[in-house]
């Protein structure tokens, strides 16, 4: 059984159908990723999987581990090991970053039945990940994304993910803003987490980041669906081409 | 999706009048006659065994009452008021004045633990604590109705030369110091509301801080609306002496009724030379059910005189109930070198229509005053912050830092700032801050995808926006408002 398995997946916003017969299969302990012109539908296909309001299903399925994701709530399909890194992570005035973690992380345990971490616990934690991450104190203390550079928003993300530990990671155009360096960090970040129990959908616009995450498949969507689905050859062949061949390939 | 209407249906069926007080306490009273007359203001009189001075004073303010027109330039509104049809006095019938505890109807004293307010003195003395609450102690004054039924830790409060009891208690047992007090800071003729309250409050806080001394607990009063009909005006008056210190606050809750209760409280704080007093209000009247019917009227006068040199008042409020609130608690500051604070969270949902802010009047030189006000609407409420800030000819480098942030949550509710500043002298440097902004969907779908519910992430974001106040609050009652304001805005998204 895959992980995460959907199929003939159609979902519009307001009127606008942008997803159109989606399917896909990402197995346990594989990275694929999703790569695709400009409006193809990429973003939705994040916002959906973790059901985001306002994007609405009209047809197919999606499953995690077997079990139907369309029918949850946003939060209990992190509980379930759903895993979003925003394009845009949103900035929360006021909440401490390390208020946000640990509120999140003690959530999610409670949702999938274990303890919460006690506060020694969570800091340990937390400042381990932090430091892999070039993370530091006093950014875990500022206000959640607020006045963070994009490279910052983005490592956080990283953290985010790393602490509550899901077994699927889609990631929305992490690359998107980032230096080389900062790139690089990011990129270490989720070679990190990759292991056999969990699969990772990352999603770009660009060859470059696959340099680094180097994707066991890579998928080409055009038009609301997979047009095109082969190995990391693919990304390249894609940078050298361009996206030309694609846009009107549905 | 199916998933999201669901979530849409659920929480639309939480209603928004979850309100946890809502119970009512069958308990023997004893009226007034219903309506306001001059036989009202006398009844209220003698039924408090007051000398003939405080009658006096209680009837020229009804004359003058008589006179005056209910303010309409706040932005509320609502069904003109009878002021006939209410009644005026209410009084549990066991109870002629507050007596110790053991004398106390045991249903009342049933009220206060269901309401979570210690009056068993012995417990706290003990240390006995609740899961994850600890008390420290507090002395508390508990009105219900139009009277006080008991002041806790009386006795230890008078070795250290403070006095703290009801009102009726004081005009009878430290005549001297209400006469010289009472109405010098809110004047009779003040407005409507404080001159009706003038006319017939029936009881409220009495405190007295002697020179020198920091008061060695907190003090607060209860106020709890029980009887139907039955508006409740109290008055209290905290008087802080040369270099004296004291921590007050007020907490009140009201049973939930289809009707409209009145209440019109007078509050009147004195800071002599170097005094300093903190007033803190968790306000959590019944606001009304989801349809709008029923809540508390709560109109309010609060004024502080900081009339000593370096002198300074404090106000922090957390007001979360009532159908309509309006209320400015303020700082005269007469003292050289004084100082004034408003720390002000307003929450309204449903209904609820809020006008509420300070007026800070520099008059000494050297002044300085601070106002943060957090504004939350949710709902269909409607949210004002009203404010005044003036410096006087003489008000030479006058200071004022005002920050007032307004949050939104959905699309039917309104926020509103409305600022008025007044400098007549040159050396003043006033700064005003505003943002307005709304919780996004996005900021609650990025929570949400945390693993955080939708309650939840409500929760998380309203205490990051109110976090800067909520520090001013005594600890003790900072964990209870930041519950209040979890549960005020249940039921605001979907």
């Amino acid at each position: 059984m895959a992980l995460l398995e959907v199929k003939d997946l159609h979902a519009r916003v307001e009127e606008k159908e942008i997803l159109r017969g989606l399917d896909l299969k990402v197995n346990a302990g594989e990275v694929h990723a999703i790569m695709g012109p400009n409006g193809s539908g990429k973003s939705t296909l994040s916002y959906v999987l973790a059901g985001k309001d306002d994007y609405e299903v009209t047809g197919g399925s999606a499953t995690l581990d077997g079990e139907d994701l369309l029918v949850l709530e946003p939060d209990e399909r992190a509980a379930k090991g759903l895993f979003l890194a925003f394009q845009y992570p949103i900035e929360i005035p006021g909440v401490a970053s390390m208020t946000f973690l640990r509120t999140a992380v003690n959530s999610v345990r409670k949702k999938r039945g274990e303890e919460e971490l006690s506060t020694p616990d969570f800091l340990r934690l937390v400042r381990e990940r932090a430091k892999e991450l070039n993370i530091k104190d006093d950014m875990l203390k500022r206000p959640v994304n607020v006045g963070f550079s994009g490279g910052e928003k983005k490592r956080n993300e990283i953290l985010q993910m790393a602490l509550l530990e899901p077994k699927m990671c889609v990631l929305d155009e992490t690359d998107s803003g980032l230096d080389i360096d900062a790139l690089k960090i990011v990129a270490d970040g989720v070679n990190r987490l990759r292991a056999k129990n969990r699969g990772f959908l990352v999603i770009t616009h660009y060859q470059r980041l696959l340099d680094h995450i180097v994707p066991d498949v890579v998928h080409v969507m055009a038009r609301g669906k997979i047009v095109r689905t082969g190995g990391p050859e693919l990304a390249h062949e894609l940078e050298a081409k361009g996206y030309a061949g694609y846009e009107n390939a549905a | 999706m199916p998933a999201v209407q669901e979530t849409v249906e659920r929480v639309k069926s939480i209603d928004v009048d979850q309100y946890k007080y809502g119970f009512e306490t069958k308990i023997e009273v004893e009226k007034a006659p219903k309506g306001l007359d001059e036989s009202t203001v006398r009844f209220i009189s003698a039924k408090k065994n007051e000398p003939e001075w405080m009658l006096e004073w209680r009837l020229e303010a009804f004359r003058r009452w008589k006179t005056m027109q209910e303010p309409e330039w706040a932005r509320v509104h609502y069904q003109k008021i009878d002021y006939q049809d209410l009644y005026y006095y209410a009084a549990p019938k066991k109870q002629a004045g507050p007596k110790s505890l053991d004398e106390l109807d045991p249903e009342i004293l049933e009220t206060y633990k269901k309401l979570g307010i210690p009056l068993q003195e012995q417990e706290i003395l003990a240390g006995v604590a609740e899961e994850n609450r600890v008390y420290s102690k507090v002395a508390v004054d508990a009105v219900f109705d139009s009277v006080s039924v008991v002041t806790t830790f009386k006795e230890e409060l008078k070795k250290a030369g403070v006095l703290f009891m009801s009102i009726s208690e004081a005009i009878r047992e430290h005549p001297d110091l209400v006469k010289k007090y009472l109405g010098s800071v809110v004047p009779v003729t003040d407005n409507f509301f404080a001159t009706l309250n003038s006319a017939v409050f029936s009881d409220g806080s009495f405190v007295y801080v002697p020179k020198g001394v920091r008061c060695p607990m907190e003090l607060s009063t209860y106020f709890r609306i029980n009887e139907k009909q039955t508006g409740q005006f109290e008055r209290t008056l905290i008087i802080a002496d040369e270099g004296a210190y004291v921590s007050y606050l007020e907490g009140c809750t009201a049973p939930s009724r289809d009707e409209n209760q009145l209440h019109a409280a007078v509050v009147e704080l004195v800071a002599l030379d170097n005094a300093e007093i903190k007033y803190s209000t968790v306000q959590n009247w019944y606001p009304g059910d989801s349809e709008g019917k029923g809540g508390v009227y709560n109109f309010v006068t609060k004024r502080g005189d900081c009339r000593g040199n370096g002198s300074k008042i404090s106000w922090t409020q957390v007001e979360t109930g009532s159908a309509i609130t309006w209320k400015y608690p303020s700082c005269i500051l007469r003292g050289d070198n004084s100082q004034g604070e408003f720390y002000s969270i307003a929450i309204s949902n449903g209904h609820q229509q809020v006008d509420s802010g300070t007026k800070m009047i520099h008059l000494g030189k050297n002044t300085s005053s601070r106002i943060i006000s957090k504004g939350i609407a949710a709902g269909i409420s409607q949210n004002t912050y009203r404010g005044q800030v003036s410096a006087h000819r003489k008000a030479s480098n006058a200071r004022n830092f005002t920050n007032c942030d307004s949050l939104l949550i959905g699309d039917k509710c309104g926020a509103h700032t409305t600022p008025y500043i007044e400098a007549k002298n040159s050396s003043a440097v006033f700064e005003h801050e505003a943002t307005t902004s709304k919780i996004s969907d996005d900021m609650l779908f990025y929570c949400r995808q945390r693993g955080l519910s939708a309650e939840e992430a409500v929760a998380l974001v309203v205490n990051g926006f109110v976090k800067d106040v909520l520090q001013h609050l005594p600890m003790e009652f900072a964990v209870e408002a930041q519950k209040l304001i979890a549960i005020s805005l249940e039921g605001s998204v979907g």
